[in-house]
């Protein structure tokens, strides 16, 4: 079947097999790899990517059932891999070192943005239990909190010298 | 100042938070087919006929094999007839000689049987279906009593389960003068790795050179296990470790299912690409530990431990691959950080119709600590003493460095009391036990435990074996670093990049790291056991140091100035001669002189092992109606000697107690009475999650090493220590109901069961 969907703001068209995952679609059809497939079960988080702007499994969904909506994976939110373009979620991942191997991080960034956008200033337990559908093996998740919770007091900071201003 | 020492942020983050990085099953090669295994649904049984007719007639299938494909390889390796030596452990050969695809025996749920190679990677999936394996069900043999009975043989040739043993018979005398003795047998669960990316690869033969590219802690052994098995000179294989999802010791080298995409790359002429499944690799790939201990302690009643033995049955699964190596790793550590006259270990390593079992985060070391950690608290228990003030009783004192341990080797440096001491003093042990008897006193439902544990690891244990490094400063004034060491996630680029910066004054954005290629890196080890900056890092120090030094002569010709009287300023990375600021001479210009393009030096450098220490203190609840234990407070001391990047360090230590803390309580594979897998998906092994965890609280303590870095390994550590340390947590919070001991993991069930045997409500 023909699937169209809005990938980070550009059109991707492609004929495929009417069970083409989402996560396929991206990566094959997107030629977008960042987003990684992590199990099969929906358990791991690592193929999070925002849907008409709410974080979903791609995996969990058929391409088809993107047809005619828009998704942004994690090449979508810095303008370049410049630091200075990065995402305030990217630049903080970095920062409190949030990130090892990077094999979760796509995911892990997308859901941090999604939490962010529904929970301005999450406590720490919000994170936590927010980010309970995003596994990662590496960090202990420790600095990936941190990373959130730092994002989120620098959008905190953001909007406050903005109303000054 | 130096750079060393210092929170550097990592080189390798911005391309991996905005492209994502580039694993395996991101490469696209030209042609490229995709690879599906055919794997055994059943734990153990004979094949009596495969028939791949109906997946060869499937869409897209472009071929299907099996064993009786596998006609061009190398000759095995022969036999030298000597038997099982721990010296050379893996994998074993003679009668337990481990297939590539199984030709008329199955063994373990996983195993692969053929291969089907599609197109599309959904057509692997349905053609696999249609490949046809008749089986003839054996009886399986699940579990350490089913092996060492030997009623059911794995391998009949062999005509015993017990692949190995070894270490020290049993002295019962060391016990005859103890006052107090006390013995336990502790289960060290099967455990998953679980890395976020699981196992990969992708090949392609072209002009007669195979190109492979494979998710793998090291590339050179990999080249070399394919050398062996295609029967290829080494010279015509290329291999590629591209970014690696994670590795935690299961990617050591590569498994026989990414040898057999490589081998099918070149037995059809096409490029192929696997990358397994969860659920494959939940089957597949290596699972780690697998040891029931039999522990047997004795002291004196005021605290003096006088006596250890550790007896370990060692269940490598169904192949004996590292799994048979990995005891000699616990017996070497089974004294632990104590100072005990008599200890001793020894192990019988047995297979069963489970996947193979080989090096997992802290890889036979943690199964140490665990026996000598949980003896330790048992015996203080017994005395009715502070298991923390049993433990600063008996820590190998400072004054005693080097130490020999009983066990065999000899521990280079420590600060054990300081750590403990330091630990304690940390989480506040004292007012934590003054809470946890108020809750007590009162009868909460909610028990707080406090968990110590006190451990000493060995890291670079293959020290001898060394690790490679070549710098290049070239003429433009920047450097490329090639190291034989191999990065999946510990940030060995950022490092490697700092350790030039600090020696040289070229500064990081200038320094290129470059690792896991054999054609640029073709001499390397690689990234386990916790080897990497004390060997690679070190490596790349001293040829540093070499190229300075061929630098001094270059500069002192271009001031035409005495080498004495040249000096390198660090801070701007130029020559100067000394007094003389105005005598500058830039990095770009001193290679520039030196011909050839620049400067290089190579550097294979060998050491000896070292002894990191520490510990931890673990604080839970248990609710002691359910049975639910949760970590709330985790505090450490992990003493890995000097630090080269405390964000790095810190970020090794924060996984690392994460993957203990998984152990204690949550993660472990599970098999039924027939050998099927009851944990082969994420949403039945329980992997940690964010919710389950507190975040740590790290102390700092830095002891050097005698090496030019002062560096120890800080990969494992942190598993080694809060394994213990949360499962004696638990059993403490519920020790004045009287339980003892609660094997791992201290799930709701475990715990509830273990509270109401020892109430007599069971």
């Amino acid at each position: 079947m023909k699937v169209t969907v809005t990938v980070n703001g550009s059109q991707v068209e492609a004929e495929v097999p009417d069970r083409t995952l989402l996560v396929h679609f991206l990566r094959e059809q997107a030629s977008l790899t960042a987003t990684n497939v992590g199990c099969d079960t929906s358990s791991c988080g690592a193929c999070t990517v925002l849907l008409d702007g709410q974080s979903v499994k791609s995996c969990t969904l058929l391409a088809a059932q993107a047809d005619g909506r828009a998704v942004q994976t994690v090449e979508g939110l810095a303008s370049g891999d410049d630091p200075d373009a990065m995402h305030p979620v990217q630049r903080a991942f970095r920062a409190e070192h949030g990130l090892q191997c990077g094999f979760c991080t796509p995911g892990m960034v997308m859901a941090a943005v999604s939490l962010l956008a529904e929970n301005s200033s999450p406590t720490e337990e919000e994170v936590r239990s927010a980010l309970e559908g995003n596994l990662c093996r590496c960090t202990g998740y420790h600095n990936i909190v941190r990373a959130v919770l730092a994002a989120a007091s620098e959008n905190q900071a953001t909007a406050a010298s903005e109303r000054q201003a | 100042m130096s750079i060393l020492g210092t929170r550097v942020v990592r080189t390798e983050d911005p391309r991996l938070l905005t492209k994502g990085g580039t694993y395996v099953d991101d490469m696209r090669l030209p042609g490229m087919a995709r690879v599906t295994f055919v794997r055994s649904p059943v734990a153990h049984a004979m094949i009596t006929g495969i028939d791949t007719s109906a997946a060869l007639a499937a869409p897209g299938v472009v071929a299907a094999l099996t064993a009786a494909d596998l006609t061009d390889l190398g000759p095995p390796p022969p036999d030298d007839g000597s038997g099982p030596n721990e010296a050379a452990p893996l994998p074993l050969g003679g009668p337990w000689s481990e297939p590539l695809l199984a030709v008329d025996r199955v063994r373990y749920v996983g195993e692969p049987v053929a291969m089907v190679i599609t197109d599309e990677r959904y057509q692997g999936e349905d053609a696999a279906e249609l490949v046809s394996v008749d089986y003839e069900a054996l009886p399986a043999v699940v579990g350490y009593d089913a092996a060492l009975s030997g009623s059911t043989l794995l391998f009949p040739a062999a005509e015993t389960n017990v692949a190995i043993s070894g270490g020290a018979p049993a002295d019962d005398s060391a016990f005859e003068g103890c006052e107090v003795v006390v013995e336990q047998t502790i289960e060290n669960q099967r455990l998953a790795p679980v890395p976020m990316e699981g196992r990969a690869a992708a090949a392609i033969w072209e002009d007669g050179k195979l190109t492979a590219w494979v998710s793998t802690q090291n590339a050179q052994i990999t080249r070399f296990i394919l050398s062996g098995v295609l029967g290829l000179d080494p010279g015509a294989i290329r291999v590629v470790a591209p970014d690696v999802g994670g590795g935690f010791g299961a990617k050591v080298g590569l498994d026989r299912d990414a040898i057999l995409v490589v081998w099918a790359a070149k037995h059809i002429g096409h490029a192929l690409s696997w990358t397994e499944t969860r659920s494959e690799n939940l089957l597949g790939m290596t699972h780690g530990r697998a040891q029931r201990q039999t522990i047997k302690i004795g002291g004196t009643r005021d605290g003096r431990i006088q006596a250890y033995r550790l007896d370990i049955v060692q269940d490598t699964g169904a192949y004996p691959r590292m799994g048979g190596f990995l005891p000699f790793l616990t017996r070497l550590m089974a004294a632990g950080p104590y100072d005990i006259p008599n200890a001793s270990a020894a192990s019988t390593t047995v297979v069963t119709n489970a996947t193979p079992i080989a090096a997992y985060r802290g890889a036979g070391r943690p199964e140490a600590t665990a026996a000598i950690e949980r003896a330790v608290d048992l015996f203080a228990a017994e005395i009715g003493k502070d298991p923390a003030d049993v433990r600063r009783m008996n820590l190998v004192p400072d004054g005693k460095f080097p130490y020999q341990s009983p066990c065999g080797p000899v521990y280079d440096s420590g600060a054990y009391t300081g750590a403990l001491d330091q630990v304690l003093a940390g989480a506040g042990y004292r007012e934590l036990r003054a809470e946890q008897a108020r809750r007590r006193e009162r009868g909460d439902v909610l028990q707080l435990g406090l968990g110590v544990s006190s451990y000493v690891e060995i890291t670079a244990a293959d020290a001898e074996g060394g690790e490679t490094a070549q710098l290049i400063v070239h003429d433009n004034g920047t450097a490329t670093v090639y190291t034989g060491s191999s990065a999946h996630g510990q940030g060995h680029h950022t490092a490697w990049a700092m350790l030039v910066e600090a020696e040289l004054g070229i500064e990081m954005a200038k320094v290129t790291v470059i690792h896991g290629d054999t054609d640029l890196i073709p001499l390397g080890t690689g990234t386990y056991g916790s080897r990497s900056l004390q060997l690679g890092g070190v490596a790349v120090h001293k040829a540093a140091v070499e190229v300075k030094e061929q630098a001094r002569l270059l500069a002192a010709d271009l001031l035409e100035a005495s080498e004495s009287d040249l000096e390198l300023d660090t801070g701007s990375g130029t020559w100067q001669v000394r007094g003389d600021p105005a005598s500058s001479k830039t990095w770009a210009e001193v290679a520039s002189h030196a011909g050839d393009g620049g400067l290089t030096a190579s550097v294979h450098h060998t050491a000896q092992p070292t002894f990191p220490f520490g510990s931890h203190v673990a604080v839970v609840e248990v609710d002691t109606e359910t049975g639910k234990a949760r970590l709330i407070r985790h505090v450490t001391v992990d003493d890995a000697g000097t630090v080269l990047n405390p964000i790095l360090f810190e970020g090794q230590r924060h996984g690392g107690i994460a993957q203990g803390v998984a152990q204690a309580l949550y993660e472990e594979v599970a098999y039924d009475a027939d050998g099927n897998p009851l944990t082969s998906t994420l949403v039945d092994y329980a992997a940690i999650t964010a919710a389950e965890l507190p975040s740590f609280e790290l102390l700092t303590s830095e002891t050097p090493a005698a090496n030019p870095l002062g560096a120890k390994g800080i990969g494992e550590a942190g598993t080694i220590g809060s394994t213990p340390a949360t499962q004696n947590a638990v059993i403490d919070a519920v020790s004045h109901l009287g339980v003892r001991h609660i094997d791992m993991p201290a799930t709701p069930e475990r715990v509830w069961a273990a509270i109401n045997a020892a109430r007599g409500t069971l």
